[in-house]
C-alpha cells in the first residue's frame, strides 16, 4: 500500500518537474482548452485545419531561422526575402511564361542567395547580424516594390494552386510541407554532427573555431539554409494568395521569432529544439486564430501579438536567470 | 592588549541543492591581520566570502562585522560597513578610465555632474599610495591585468575599507607584480585593513599572512598561525590526507624530433625557432606578455604566422587554421578553459567528442554509442569526477573542467599537447592527478609543450625550458642546469 502510494507520489512529482520543463507546451495546452469553451466554432475540425495552415507558413521559415538563431544569429529580412521573392516569382510564372518547373527551382536558387548575401556581409563586414538583416531587409523589399512598379501580378499556370490550396488526405499542403521541414530540421540538429556545430556555434563560438570548426562557412551555409526555407514558404505564399503583391510576407519574420522565443530558442545561441519551435507556432497560431474568431480589430491583434513577443522574450530571461541560479549553487565552493 | 575582532562568523551554513557547501563553520579574523583562507576546490572558501560580502542568504549562523550582527546581511550593508570583495573576474568598465573606474558607484553631494578634473586628483591621491604609476585618465582597456587589479585595489580603498577580501589575486600575475602586489598588502595592513587572502599557492601564504584558516568539505578544519606550521602540515589539512606535493620521476626523452620550429614569427612574437621531441616535456616560461600563449596560439593556428616553417615528424606542415593544426594532430589545451576550451551549457561526452565528431560519425550521423564509448573510456581513464557524462560541464569544479579539456584533446589522439597553464586554479589533489597525467602521456610517446607560470610545477615537469621575453625566445635551459634564478634572469631580459 505504501509502496503504491510511494509511486503514485513518484510519478505525480515527475509529472510536475516534467510540466516545469515544458512550461509552453502547457500554456498551449491551457489556450486550447479556454477557447474551446469561449468560442464553441474554435474546437472543429475545419477551424484546427485552417488554423494550421495559417501558421504554417510562418512555421516553415522559423525552422530556418532557428538554426540561425541556435548558431547565435538572427535574420530579420525573412520577410522581405519573401516580399522580393514573391514578386520575382510571380513575373516569372506570369511575365516570362516560364513553367513551373523551371521557375520553382530557380526561386529556390534565388532565396538561397538571399540568405547567402546575408551571411557573406555578416562574415566580410562583421557587424551584428541584426543590423546585417535590418539592412538587407530594406533593400529585398525595397527591390521587390521596384520590380513589382505596384501592379497585381495574375495569371499562374493552373497547377500552381496546388502547393498553398492543395490537400493530401484531408490535409493542406503547407502543413505537410511544415511537418516534412521540421522533422529533417529536427534531424539535423539533433543527429548530425553538422547540428553540433551549429549548437557549438551558438554556445561558444571560440571555442568552436579552436576545436576546427570553421566559423565563416558555418555562417553563410545557415543563413543560405535560412534563405532556402524561406523560398519554400515564398512559393506556397503565392501559391495560396495566387496574385504577385508586395504585401505577402511582410512582416513574416515577427511571427517567427516570437514563435522561436515562445519555444525555448535563446536569443543568444546555443539552445533550442524543433518540439519547443513548433509548441511557439501553435500558441501564435491558436492567438491569431482566436483573436480573428472573436473579431479582434487588427489592430488590437498586432497589440496582444507584441504583448506576447515580450512575454516570451521575458520567459528566456527569466529561464536563464533561474538556470544560472541553479549554477551558482552547483559551481559555489 | 588583544588584537580586536572584525568580523566573526559563528556557525555558517549554507546548503545548496545536494551539496551541503558550509557546514558550521566559525572563524574569527582580526583587525589589521592577513588571514589566509586555504581548501581544495569545492571546499566552501568561496560560498563562504560571498556569505560575509552579502552576495548570498546563509541558512544559518552570524556574521558579526564591527560588532553588528547579522543572520542576513545585504550586499549593501556588506559595503557599508567596509567590506569589500576583489574576485578574480573583476568589475571594472573596459571603456571608462581608471579614475572613473575608481568612483564609479559614488554619488556627488554638491552636484549631479560630475567633474573628471575633481574625480581625477582624487584617484590620483588614492594611487599615490600605493607608490605605482597609472594615470587616472587611462582607460582600463588599455591595461595589464595586473594594473587592473590595482584599480580594484584602489576602488576599495577609496570606499574606505576595513575589510578586503582578495580571491586568487596572484592567479594572473607575473613575478615582478606579485611583488608589487605584496607590497600593496602590506601597506594596507599597515592602515589597519584586514585582508582575507585566498590563493592556491602557498609559498605566498607564508610569505604574506600572519594566520591560515583552513576548510575543507564545507567545514571548517582549525586555524593556526602562519609561523607555527608548514607546508605539508598545511597540504595534509587541505586534503584531510597525506599527500606529497611531488613530481612524477621521468626518464629523459631520447626520441625522434616531433616539431621543429624555425623563424617562426606574428602574434607579437618574432623568429622563434625550436625543437621537441617525442616523449619530452617541454616546458615554456615567460612573465605575463612575453608571448607564449601567442606562441602557442601560432602553433595552432589560432592566430596565422606571418612567417617561418613549422616541420613535423620530418614533412613540413602549413598550419593557418585550428582545423589545419588539428589534422596535423596538435591539441592545445587553452588558458581560458571556460572562455575557449568549453561549451559550459553541453553535457560532458557532448565536450569530449566535439573534436572528433567527423570520426565517430558515419554519412553525417553522429554515432552515440561511439561517443558513449569514448567519452566513458576518458572518464574513467583521467578521472572525471562527475555523476554522469550527461552532466553539463558547467556543474563540475574547476580541476574536473580541466580534465574535461584535457579528454578533449586526448580523444583527438594529437600526438603534440600544448597545455597553457594546465593547473591554473585548480587544487593541489587535481594538479597531482594532471601531473601523473602529463607524465604518462610522454611516456606514450606524446610530446608536450608546457606553458606555465608557476616556476615550481616548470622545474619539476619539464625536460627542458624555453624562456622567452618581449616576443622573443630568450634561452634554454636544459634539465642539468635547471634554476629558478637563471630563468627569471632570462625571462626579466637581463641577459
Amino acid at each position: 500500500m505504501d509502496t503504491q502510494t510511494d509511486t503514485l507520489n513518484n510519478l505525480g512529482s515527475r509529472i510536475l518537474s516534467a510540466l516545469k520543463k515544458n512550461v509552453p507546451f502547457v500554456i498551449l495546452v491551457f489556450l486550447l482548452i479556454l477557447f474551446s469553451f469561449i468560442a464553441p466554432n474554435f474546437m472543429t475540425f475545419g477551424n484546427i485545419r485552417t488554423l494550421v495552415r495559417q501558421i504554417s507558413f510562418a512555421g516553415i521559415s522559423a525552422v530556418g531561422l532557428m538554426f540561425v538563431m541556435i548558431s547565435g544569429g538572427i535574420d530579420l529580412s525573412i520577410g522581405s526575402q519573401i516580399v522580393f521573392s514573391n514578386v520575382l516569382l510571380a513575373i516569372m510564372m506570369a511575365d516570362w511564361k516560364l513553367p513551373l518547373s523551371a521557375a520553382i527551382p530557380l526561386i529556390m536558387l534565388v532565396g538561397t542567395a538571399l540568405g547567402t548575401i546575408n551571411g557573406l556581409l555578416y562574415i566580410k563586414l562583421k557587424i551584428a547580424p541584426l543590423i546585417i538583416t535590418l539592412g538587407t531587409s530594406a533593400i529585398y523589399k525595397g527591390f521587390g516594390y521596384i520590380i513589382n512598379g505596384s501592379r497585381n501580378i495574375m495569371g499562374f499556370p493552373d497547377s500552381f494552386r496546388w502547393f498553398g490550396q492543395g490537400y493530401v488526405g484531408g490535409i493542406p499542403v503547407p502543413v505537410i510541407v511544415l511537418i516534412i521541414v521540421a522533422l529533417i530540421g529536427s534531424f539535423v540538429l539533433t543527429k548530425t554532427y553538422f547540428g553540433r556545430k551549429v549548437f557549438a556555434l551558438g554556445g561558444n563560438e571560440e571555442a568552436a573555431r579552436l576545436a576546427g570548426v570553421n566559423i565563416d562557412r558555418m555562417k553563410v551555409i545557415l543563413f543560405m539554409i535560412c534563405g532556402f526555407i524561406t523560398s519554400i514558404t515564398t512559393i506556397l505564399l503565392l501559391s495560396r494568395v495566387f496574385a504577385g503583391q508586395t504585401i505577402t510576407g511582410q512582416g513574416l519574420e515577427f511571427d517567427c521569432l516570437t514563435a522561436a522565443l515562445l519555444g525555448g530558442v535563446s536569443f543568444k545561441g546555443g539552445e533550442g529544439s524543433i518540439f519547443g519551435l513548433m509548441v511557439g507556432i501553435l500558441i501564435i497560431g491558436v492567438l491569431n486564430n482566436a483573436m480573428q474568431l472573436a473579431n479582434f480589430p487588427d489592430f488590437s491583434q498586432t497589440v496582444v501579438k507584441g504583448t506576447v513577443l515580450l512575454i516570451a522574450v521575458a520567459f528566456d530571461v527569466y529561464q536563464k536567470r533561474r538556470k544560472s541560479k541553479v549554477i551558482v549553487a552547483n559551481t559555489a565552493s | 592588549m588583544d588584537p580586536k575582532v572584525v568580523l566573526s562568523l559563528e556557525n555558517i551554513t549554507k546548503r545548496y541543492p545536494g551539496v551541503l557547501a558550509l557546514n558550521k563553520v566559525s572563524i574569527n579574523f582580526l583587525e589589521g591581520e592577513v588571514h589566509a583562507l586555504l581548501g581544495e576546490n569545492g571546499a566552501g572558501k568561496s560560498t563562504l566570502i560571498k556569505a560575509v560580502a552579502g552576495a548570498i542568504d546563509i541558512d544559518s549562523g552570524l556574521i558579526t562585522i564591527n560588532g553588528h550582527a547579522f543572520r542576513k546581511i545585504s550586499p549593501h550593508i556588506s559595503r557599508e560597513l567596509g567590506v569589500e570583495v576583489i574576485y578574480q573576474e573583476f568589475n571594472l568598465v573596459p571603456a571608462l578610465s581608471v579614475a572613473e573606474n575608481i568612483f564609479l558607484c559614488e554619488k556627488n553631494e554638491q552636484s549631479a555632474l560630475f567633474s573628471a578634473k575633481d574625480i581625477e586628483k582624487k584617484a590620483a591621491a588614492v594611487l599615490a599610495k600605493f607608490d605605482v604609476n597609472l594615470s587616472p585618465r587611462s582607460m582600463v582597456q588599455d591595461l595589464s591585468i595586473a594594473e587592473q587589479q590595482i584599480v580594484e585595489i584602489a576602488k576599495a580603498v577609496s570606499k574606505k575599507v576595513k575589510i578586503l577580501i582578495m580571491d586568487e589575486p596572484t592567479a594572473p600575475l607575473t613575478v615582478s607584480e606579485i611583488e608589487l602586489m605584496f607590497k600593496i598588502i602590506k601597506q594596507l595592513k599597515e592602515q589597519g585593513v584586514t585582508i582575507i587572502y585566498i590563493s592556491h599557492r602557498l609559498e605566498e601564504v607564508f610569505r604574506i599572512s600572519d594566520r591560515v584558516s583552513v576548510l575543507r568539505d564545507g567545514c571548517f578544519v582549525t586555524t593556526v598561525n602562519t609561523a607555527d606550521t608548514n607546508r605539508q602540515e598545511l597540504i595534509n589539512l587541505m586534503v584531510g590526507r597525506e599527500l606529497k606535493e611531488t613530481y612524477p620521476a621521468r626518464i629523459k626523452p631520447q626520441g625522434e624530433i616531433a616539431l621543429e620550429v624555425t623563424n617562426l614569427s606574428g602574434n607579437g612574437n618574432r623568429d622563434i625557432s625550436f625543437a621537441a621531441r617525442k616523449g619530452e616535456i617541454l616546458g615554456i616560461a615567460g612573465l605575463v606578455g612575453a608571448g607564449r600563449t601567442e606562441l602557442a596560439q601560432l602553433l595552432f593556428g589560432a592566430v596565422p604566422a606571418e612567417r617561418g616553417e613549422i616541420v613535423i615528424f620530418g614533412s613540413p606542415a602549413k598550419i593557418s587554421s585550428p582545423l589545419d593544426a588539428i589534422k596535423h594532430r596538435i591539441g592545445f589545451l587553452t588558458e581560458d578553459r571556460k572562455g575557449q576550451g568549453l561549451f559550459l551549457d553541453m553535457s560532458v561526452k557532448w565536450n569530449i567528442v566535439f573534436p572528433i565528431l567527423k570520426r565517430i560519425s558515419k554519412h553525417s550521423i553522429v554515432d552515440t554509442q561511439k561517443e558513449e564509448e569514448i567519452a566513458s573510456h576518458y572518464k574513467e581513464r583521467i578521472n572525471i569526477k562527475t555523476p554522469s557524462l550527461n552532466q553539463q560541464v558547467i556543474n563540475l569544479s574547476g580541476g574536473n573542467q580541466q580534465k574535461v579539456v584535457l579528454a578533449k584533446s586526448l580523444a583527438a589522439e594529437s600526438d603534440i599537447l600544448i597545455f597553457d597553464e594546465p593547473t591554473r586554479g585548480i587544487d593541489v589533489g587535481a594538479k597531482q592527478e594532471i601531473y601523473h597525467l602529463m607524465t604518462e602521456l610522454a611516456g606514450d610517446g606524446k610530446t608536450i609543450l608546457m606553458i606555465s607560470s608557476d616556476m615550481e610545477e616548470l622545474l619539476g615537469m619539464s625536460d627542458r625550458i624555453l624562456v622567452m621575453c618581449e616576443g622573443k625566445l630568450a634561452g634554454e635551459v636544459h634539465k642539468e642546469n635547471f634554476n629558478q634564478r637563471v630563468i627569471l634572469d632570462l625571462a626579466s631580459g637581463s641577459n
